[in-house]
């Protein structure tokens, strides 16, 4: 059981990474990583609500009617993000007007149905929770890593403080104005499945064809050839 | 009691696709999420509009040049006065608490709103409320500096802002915009401090007493033809552009803030005509 625990926590980091392998949720990891704060704090949003998503419909997993599965997941998984924008409208404004209305959209975000759907509804609460909290810090590493690319290199500071000095204020830094839109995440994203993939190979796909040449290919007994 | 438990015991025993079951657990499910739900927005909304106001403060302080460095919101904010002025006549009134007045609220209020017709709603907002806020900065006696809440559409929203003029009600000092959904990047600029900072300086009524300030297309060059009314348009957001120049026009207008500020320009004037005349007979 705890190394299920363990694999449960751990797994989605790298291995098998929400962003990075299943190409998951990229939408708000576009949206939100112009600056590295506001991603951290829809990191800690998406993971709450995951963990306790996961949490509370695998306490109730065996009660729901197949029928119904899904919306019950979506009215748990939509409740929990009120709560969330609303703690977030409270104690942490400026964010939260930042986040505008992505941190509703979280609600829509592929990562949290699809854990509830392909563990929470056949694991046990513990299990589960955890699932939820790793694949969120999977998701957290990514954001993390696009926002602190993108703020460095789009405006020379890191969580708001200068790093880089730009030239508008006397410094040497050209900022990247390309790293303040959204198509600059694909490209880190892009790169950071290219490393994670070198280093774990067994995660490349199958190519959907191989181009074959037709007179050194090998005989398949089959007749007509190619 | 014990047949409740029985019954319970019992809803919870049905196979999961029986419909009772179904419709029990939708339904249960339901009343669980919304009482979290109503719950979480009840407890926090005091918190919440709290910070709506803080927030606005902080706009009108951004707006207000006051130096914040070492003080609270609240202390530099006690420098600031809020009145209520009665639009039509740009006179102040006691018709409404100016701390508590709500002008967005007031404004679609049908006790306060006033329906804007065609083409006196160059802003496109519709209507406006009769009374409107006004937040003045004192040196000593004197206003220094008049902070008026302003709002119009652009190309996708409402834009919300503040502008600031100088005693003279007639040199901005400052401006910004608080809330509004234009593209980030192109109208969304806005938001630009380096932008904002263009406007400093700049006159809002020539000498014919209209509002005549202006986004123009590209940028404003000192040989530009009466620059001093000009301001550098968003570049890729002409729509932004226009939306800003509609709406900065209509509340110095005279459907907007004209009549207050005709008269404190009218007081300024007739206050330096006899400053002059002071000077005139000491000298």
């Amino acid at each position: 059981m705890a190394s299920d625990a363990r694999k449960a926590l751990f797994e989605p980091l790298f291995s098998n990474n929400p962003i990075a392998l299943q190409i998951l949720g990229v939408c708000s990891a576009l949206a939100v990583t112009s600056q590295l704060s506001v991603a951290l704090i829809m990191c800690l949003a998406l993971t709450s609500v995951t963990a306790f998503s996961n949490l509370s419909i695998s306490l109730i997993r065996n009660h729901v009617p197949s029928s119904i599965r899904i919306i019950v997941q979506m009215t748990i998984i939509a409740s929990l993000v009120i709560v969330v924008d609303q703690i977030l409208k409270a104690y942490a404004f400026d964010v939260s007007k930042k986040l505008a209305v992505f941190v509703g959209l979280i609600i829509t975000n592929c990562i949290v149905m699809g854990r509830a759907e392909a563990y929470a509804m056949k694991n046990g609460p513990w299990n589960s929770f955890l699932d939820g909290i790793g694949n969120g810090l999977g998701y957290s590493i990514i954001l993390i890593i696009v926002g602190a690319v993108r703020e460095l290199f789009g405006s020379g500071s890191l969580l708001g403080y200068q790093i880089l000095s730009p030239v508008s204020e006397g410094g040497w830094y050209t900022p990247n104005g390309l790293m303040l839109l959204a198509p600059s995440a694909f490209i880190i994203i892009g790169l950071t499945i290219w490393a994670i993939r070198s280093f774990y190979p067994e995660q490349v796909e199958k190519p959907d064809y191989e181009m074959q040449n037709a007179h050194n290919a090998p005989a398949h007994g089959a007749p007509g050839g190619h | 009691m014990i047949l409740n438990i029985n019954k319970q015991c019992g809803f919870f025993h049905l196979p999961n696709d029986n419909i009772v079951k179904t419709i029990g657990v939708a339904a249960l499910l339901c009343l669980v999420c919304s009482v979290i739900v109503s719950g979480a927005a009840t407890l926090l909304k005091p918190t919440q509009v709290a910070n709506a106001l803080l927030d606005k403060k902080n706009n009108i302080l951004a707006v207000s040049g006051i130096d914040l460095t070492g003080k609270s919101v609240a202390d530099a904010f006690s420098q600031i006065e809020t009145k209520v002025i009665d639009m039509a006549t740009g006179e102040f009134t006691d018709a409404v608490d100016p701390v508590t007045f709500d002008q967005r609220k007031a404004s679609k209020d049908s006790d306060y709103r006033v329906e804007l017709s065609g083409d006196q709603d160059v802003a496109q907002i519709g209507g406006r409320s009769k009374y409107a806020s006004v937040y003045l900065v004192k040196e000593g006696d004197a206003v220094s500096k008049i902070i008026l809440p302003i709002k119009g559409y652009g190309l996708w929203s409402t834009l919300y802002g503040f502008i600031a003029l100088e005693g003279d009600a007639n040199t901005v000092s400052g401006i910004t915009f608080y809330e509004h959904k234009e593209t980030p990047g192109l109208g969304g600029e806005i938001e630009n401090k380096k932008w904002q900072a263009s406007w400093d300086g700049k006159k809002i009524v020539d000498a014919s007493g209209q509002p005549v300030i202006q986004l123009i297309k590209g940028t404003v060059s000192p040989e530009t033809p009466r620059a001093e009314y000009k301001i550098d348009g968003l570049a890729g957001a002409t729509l932004t552009s226009n939306g800003v120049t509609n709406l900065v026009q209509f509340w110095m207008g005279e459907d907007g803030f004209g009549p207050y500020l005709e008269k404190v320009r009218a007081k300024q004037s007739q206050a330096s005509a006899m400053a002059d005349k002071n000077t005139l007979e000491q000298g």
